[in-house]
């Protein structure tokens, strides 16, 4: 690709992967959440492919397959967290730890240590959309090259 | 721990599939281990399941909620996520249990490390997952997800050969009609929101008022499960699904086909329940009828043993259906002879598993000692593989309904049942399954008899292992079916013939 492009590239790279993440993380309170953020995080890969070739990232593959494994692993495990009282069942929520402050009532900017277990899910579910459309995408790419899986 | 059990079931296997890489990372022997405890954990999950709902009634959970039991959110309105396992999700999730106990192992030495064996065990836990999420969840919506769960991993399965020519066009056949399918349930289960705002299938039952909107959704589900279940006239992804799939994973792809018509049993006796016509029945009937018609008379041009066995097992599809068309058409007014019918129907489905799994599982077998599944270059292969050869026999004996096999019991009850409706009926079905034993005998002499033939490979005892489980299985389902008939089946279709007003009044309360 040309020189424009490139240049554009790495100047956005940073911020899609940056803006991927604050949807993920602001996922419980505004629209947005895991998949949305990692398909934001994963169209930084994308460019990345767009701008510099399959070639830069063919080595990637193995660490984005491991990563999508690893969100959907934390994603079930998530759910057993639950199991004292059932499957899924917010523990974390108003438990006063890790995102355990209660909702605020009313109007206000939106407090990001709420929601228990959600905001961990999403965190999981957007490394898992993340990793798989990026895998996705760079298979996508590298096809025609030999298959080495 | 006890009263997690139905969730545990679609859990783990989800944890499994996804735990799958992450363990073949570090050893593959580690991998092969692991897939084969989560689905020892999961048969031993149904099994519990079974006996618990068998005996005790309907078993309900409740996700997220306060205590598993906790239906209905604060206002009476059932809106988390639930599984609500009557008699025939249980049965279902028996079947589904019992399958992968034999698929994995012999998948396990069946598929090559170098052609991507950790995909195809992860895919195959994955299916298995949402397999169980269908017989499990009493929530539509949830339904459509584990649909499309199984969809996504079912295509990817048999487009697991990549490298040949037909895996990938089969895939892409699949995926089409799959994605069709889900599209249309989807489009139902809209329709449905929009007109009562829920998607709890129970709720969704009380309210139901058999409007046009209803009826329109009605016909959606009907084409869309129908569609996944591989029904005459959208049957044709099946054959070439079943064909090119690895041979152990085709007995998932078979579960799969068999959830999607209990789908349609739920939505047909629970969700239309109240609002049901006799010429619903007659409608699963002509179906069925068409099914077991045009995939006995397809089976019959067939050179290739996958897709003749393949279409054997479309045919089957047929037999369920007009049992259970049977039944509903009778639902109310003559219900002695209906719930006969419904329960063959029902059998039916326990021994189409068996059979038509112990079928694939001999084509496996065929395709490991020779490399190739086509009936003109095999022959002569008894010599070399008798246990096989037997195995082909006594599972091809017992689709076509020969006494004293599984098949027979099954179909003698869908003939008895369909007979007091209709003769014709009884007929067709009866001929059908002429015409499938001759289909069957003539694949039989193709593949095993004649001049001795080379084997190049052995056959190893995992395989003999699986198959003598299958065979065990359609030998005593034949012998003492009473047994089977009394314990299991009529629960499943006593579930579905007068379990509406218990499945409504196990989550709505009262």
């Amino acid at each position: 690709m040309t020189v424009v492009v490139r240049t554009v590239a790495r100047v956005l790279f940073p911020v899609a992967l940056v803006f991927g993440g604050y949807v993920i993380m602001h996922g419980h309170l505004t629209p947005g959440g895991g998949f949305q953020g990692g398909a934001v995080a994963a169209s930084a890969l994308a460019m990345v492919l767009v701008a510099f070739g399959a070639g830069r990232l063919k080595d990637k593959k193995g660490l984005l397959s491991a990563l999508e494994s690893l969100g959907g692993t934390a994603f079930v495990v998530l759910g057993f967290l639950g199991l004292g009282l059932t499957y899924f069942a917010n523990v974390l929520a108003g438990s006063y730890g890790l995102f355990g402050r209660p909702v605020p009532y009313g109007p206000n900017p939106g407090d990001l240590n709420t929601a228990g277990t959600l905001p961990l899910m999403n965190w999981a579910v957007g490394f898992k959309v993340l990793a798989g459309l990026g895998a996705a995408v760079l298979l996508f790419a590298l096809f025609g090259g030999e298959d080495d899986r | 721990m006890g009263a997690h059990i139905p969730i545990l079931a679609i859990a783990v296997p989800l944890l499994g599939g996804f735990a799958t890489p992450l363990l073949a990372k570090l050893h593959r022997r580690l991998r092969d281990l692991w897939a084969l405890l989560v689905v020892l954990f999961v048969g031993a999950c149904v099994g519990y399941v079974a006996v618990h709902v068998f005996a005790q009634g309907l078993w309900v959970y409740v996700l997220g909620a306060r205590s598993p039991q906790e239906t209905l959110a604060p206002g009476g309105f059932p809106i988390r996520i639930m599984l609500v396992v009557d008699g025939m999700s249980a049965f279902m999730g028996i079947i589904a249990g019992l399958l992968a106990l034999v698929a994995f192992p012999f998948a396990l030495k069946f598929l090559p490390e170098e052609e991507g064996k950790n995909l195809a065990l992860t895919l195959g836990l994955l299916l298995l997952a949402g397999i169980l999420g269908m017989a499990y969840t009493g929530d539509l919506f949830n339904f459509f997800v584990f649909l499309e769960v199984t969809s996504i991993a079912a295509c990817a399965l048999i487009g697991y050969r990549t490298w040949t020519s037909r895996a990938p066009e089969a895939a892409f056949k699949t995926m089409l009609l799959y994605s069709l399918s889900g599209l249309l349930f989807l489009l139902a289960v809209a329709l449905l929101y929009g007109e009562y705002g829920a998607l709890n299938l129970a709720y969704l039952s009380a309210q139901l008022r058999g409007s046009r909107v209803d009826r329109l959704a009605l016909a959606l589900f009907l084409g869309a499960l129908a569609m996944k279940a591989a029904a005459a006239p959208v049957h044709f992804w099946a054959p070439d699904a079943y064909g090119e799939a690895p041979a152990a994973q085709t007995l998932l792809l078979v579960v799969n086909t068999q959830v999607s018509l209990y789908g349609l049993w739920r939505v047909l006796f629970t969700l239309y329940g109240g609002v049901w016509d006799a010429g619903l029945g007659w409608l699963v009937v002509a179906m069925g009828l068409l099914t077991l018609v045009v995939a006995a008379f397809m089976a019959l041009l067939q050179t290739d043993l996958g897709r003749l066995v393949a279409y054997g097992a479309v045919s089957q599809i047929g037999y369920m259906m007009l049992g259970v068309g049977v039944g509903l058409a009778t639902l109310a007014g003559r219900p002695d002879y209906g719930l006969v019918a419904l329960k063959g129907g029902v059998f039916h489905m326990l021994n189409d598993a068996l059979t038509v799994g112990l079928l694939f599982l001999c084509v496996g077998a065929v395709e490991w000692a020779t490399g190739t599944r086509d009936l003109r270059e095999l022959g002569g292969l008894g010599h070399g593989l008798p246990e096989v050869a037997l195995c082909f026999l006594l599972a091809s004996l017992a689709l076509a309904g020969i006494p004293p096999l599984n098949g027979f019991a099954s179909k003698i009850l869908i003939y008895e049942g369909s007979f007091r409706l209709s003769p014709i009926l009884t007929a067709i079905a009866v001929l059908a399954s002429i015409l499938l034993l001759a289909v069957y005998a003539r694949a039989f002499q193709g593949a095993f008899l004649g001049p001795r033939a080379e084997v190049p490979r052995r056959v190893p005892a995992v395989f003999l292992l699986a198959m003598a489980v299958l065979a065990v299985g359609i030998v005593v389902l034949g012998l003492v079916p009473g047994f089977f008939l009394e314990g299991v089946v009529t629960p499943a279709a006593e579930a579905l013939w007068r379990g509406r007003a218990q499945y409504l009044a196990a989550v709505l309360g009262g």
